[in-house]
């Protein structure tokens, strides 16, 4: 059982979504930053697809009744487990009663909490995470409040109670994504200017051409990849509001409505892109400029609210290579925490021997 | 059947869009329909969205060769040419609805547009047999074919901030009725009780693409009986 004692402004849970019923109109959902949830889930014992918690602003606190084992991923959020620091990419021993506190974003946008057999909500439509839009899935369908009470339950993987990931194990790390550098598109070099707080450069994100690409005028298609992209406040689950250059089209026709999807970029009769996102409508009219390759959707969702982005424009090879590169990367994690395993197995096993010796 | 080959192209890393040339008809979307059904049955395929004319299968990029997809979807284009002609195999649907009153504050309005009696709209709107091309844009919103052309009346000026879920609506030359509240620029004729998207059904939509509805007079507002006796 976890008591949320501080809810946040916008915490919901998510595991990785309900495939399968886009032709119904019901979206994918699921955690914007996948690859922070599977890796969260792989450092507490879990099912790749348990839910976790994602959190979008703090300060949020949680207090675990039962001694368990957590991890935070995503962005590192200033946590702190029982008073001291942690932090996120690890997997972190709790004691029963103690108190979990994420204080807010430091540089990305999302953190994500997974906890030893997942957040137990009743699954609806095969997952259980939240739609907001519609209103259904997770804790009732919306996002958590102050004094909400969570249970965990039995999503372990094959294997995932192993003894490294008991709730007395040390705690350990593994490598950030952020850190690896599979994560930076190899690219032209660009000379680009600093932002307006004169520390981030804008996160290159890397896009396919769209099928109504060449219906944009070629100062459109130019400003798509040379402008910096502004994430307008107004960004959310549902799709990232882009603002810059106005971008035109040769001639208006209309387009009758076809499916959209999560990383579809479209381009309203504003000018200004929309990048769809997990809990995106399943259909729409506008034409679409680019889409957002899936290896990079994750990164989009950690810009934060008026921070710029860019394009570099991808190839179906290098969105393939990139999708390779990501599952290398989780294979290495299942390796490091084999290793922590099998460290903890001989350090446990060399103190007892100390011990028969002793008796 | 002769037709022209549909394009077919990607929409991102991970999709793949097959669509018609225009113009848009029943025709066609039978046809779209079929072909979404083989492509249920194909490996590493996540995902099949019909559209309005067209159709949207999405994969799993590592495991799917998306070349091989490709060519399916143009093979079972051309071997469901047929299924346009084939006999309707979606379910018949009744939605009972209360037209006029506060369950359809446009009905006048729809009524001075068309130049008809508010409950001509009515009884012309409940007269027709509307199929369902596709679904999108909520859970369980059914865009419908089949409005009477004597019906069509253009969106409100100013869209309401929120339409009341189950409100039954004409937007130019589409009618259709709101699964769940939302904000919506439709001429609202009426409102049904019936429940079109429920998360805890198997299947959780009332409405299929290819089923078939009509929509029945439950009650009439009060303003539409006036009017009907003067």
């Amino acid at each position: 059982m976890i008591e949320v004692l501080r809810a946040g402004l916008l915490t919901t849970v998510q595991d990785l979504g309900r495939p399968g019923l886009r032709h119904l109109g019901v979206a994918t959902g699921g955690a914007l930053d996948t690859l922070a949830l599977e890796v969260g889930n792989r450092l507490v014992g879990n099912r790749h697809d348990a839910a976790g918690l994602e959190i979008t602003f703090g300060p949020v606190a949680l207090r675990f009744a039962r001694a368990t084992r957590v991890a935070i991923t995503g962005t590192e959020f200033g946590a702190t487990l029982g008073g001291k620091p942690v932090w996120s990419w690890w997997s972190l021993p709790v004691a029963a009663g103690e108190e979990l506190v994420l204080t807010g974003a430091k540089r990305g946008m999302r953190a994500y909490v997974c906890v030893a057999g997942g957040i137990d909500v009743l699954p609806m439509l095969g997952s259980r995470s939240t739609d907001l839009a519609a209103g259904f899935g997770g804790l009732a369908g919306r996002a958590l409040k102050d004094g909400d009470r969570l249970a965990t339950g039995a999503s372990f993987a094959a294997g995932g109670e192993r003894a490294s990931l008991a709730p007395g194990a040390p705690a350990f790390g593994v490598k950030a994504p952020a850190l690896c550098s599979f994560v930076y598109p190899d690219e032209p070099h660009h000379r680009r200017g600093r932002h307006p707080d004169g520390v981030l450069w804008a996160v290159p994100v890397r896009v396919l051409r769209g099928p109504e690409y060449d219906s944009f005028t070629p100062a459109a298609q130019r400003a798509f990849w040379s402008d910096e992209w502004q994430v307008t406040p107004n960004s959310n689950r549902m799709g990232y509001r882009l603002e810059g250059t106005a971008l035109a089209r040769e001639a208006r026709t209309d387009l009758l409505s076809h499916a959209v999807l999560p990383g579809t970029v479209q381009v309203p009769p504003n000018g200004q892109p929309i990048v769809l996102m997990s809990d995106a409508q399943t259909t729409g009219g506008y034409p679409k400029i680019g889409a957002v390759i899936r290896a990079d959707l994750w990164k989009l969702a950690q810009v934060r609210l008026a921070a710029g982005v860019r394009f570099v424009e991808a190839t179906p090879a290098v969105a393939r290579h990139a999708l390779q590169e990501e599952r290398a990367y989780l294979r290495q994690i299942d390796t490091a925490i084999a290793m922590q395993n099998e460290r903890h197995e001989r350090l446990r096993a060399r103190s007892a021997a100390a011990q028969g010796r002793g008796a | 059947m002769r037709n022209p080959a549909p394009r077919i192209y990607f929409l991102g890393d991970e999709a793949l869009v097959c669509e018609s040339p225009p113009p848009a008809t029943l025709e066609v979307q039978r046809r779209i329909w079929a072909v979404a059904a083989r492509a249920r049955g194909w490996d590493a395929v996540r995902e099949v969205v019909p559209g309005m004319n067209n159709l949207t299968i999405t994969f799993d990029a590592l495991a799917a060769d998306a070349a091989a997809l490709a060519a399916a979807l143009e093979a079972a284009w051309h071997e469901a040419g047929g299924a346009a002609q084939a006999a309707p195999e979606g379910r018949e649907v009744e939605i009972p609805v209360s037209y006029g009153g506060a369950a359809g504050p446009d009905l006048a309005a729809v009524a001075r547009h068309t130049g008809l009696a508010a409950a001509d709209v009515a009884a012309r709107h409940a007269a027709g047999v509307y199929t369902v091309f596709f679904l999108g844009f909520q859970p369980g919103f059914a865009y419908l074919g089949g409005l009477d052309a004597a019906l069509r009346t253009p969106r409100r000026r100013e869209p309401r901030l929120a339409v009341p879920a189950g409100s039954v609506g004409i937007g130019g030359e589409q009618t259709g009725i709101y699964p769940a509240q939302a904000p919506g620029g439709w001429q609202l004729i009426g409102r049904t009780a019936l429940a079109l998207f429920d998360p805890a059904r198997n299947p959780p939509t009332l409405l299929m693409p290819g089923d078939r509805v009509r929509f029945v007079i439950e009650s009439i507002g009060a303003d539409l009986i006036e009017e009907t006796h003067a």
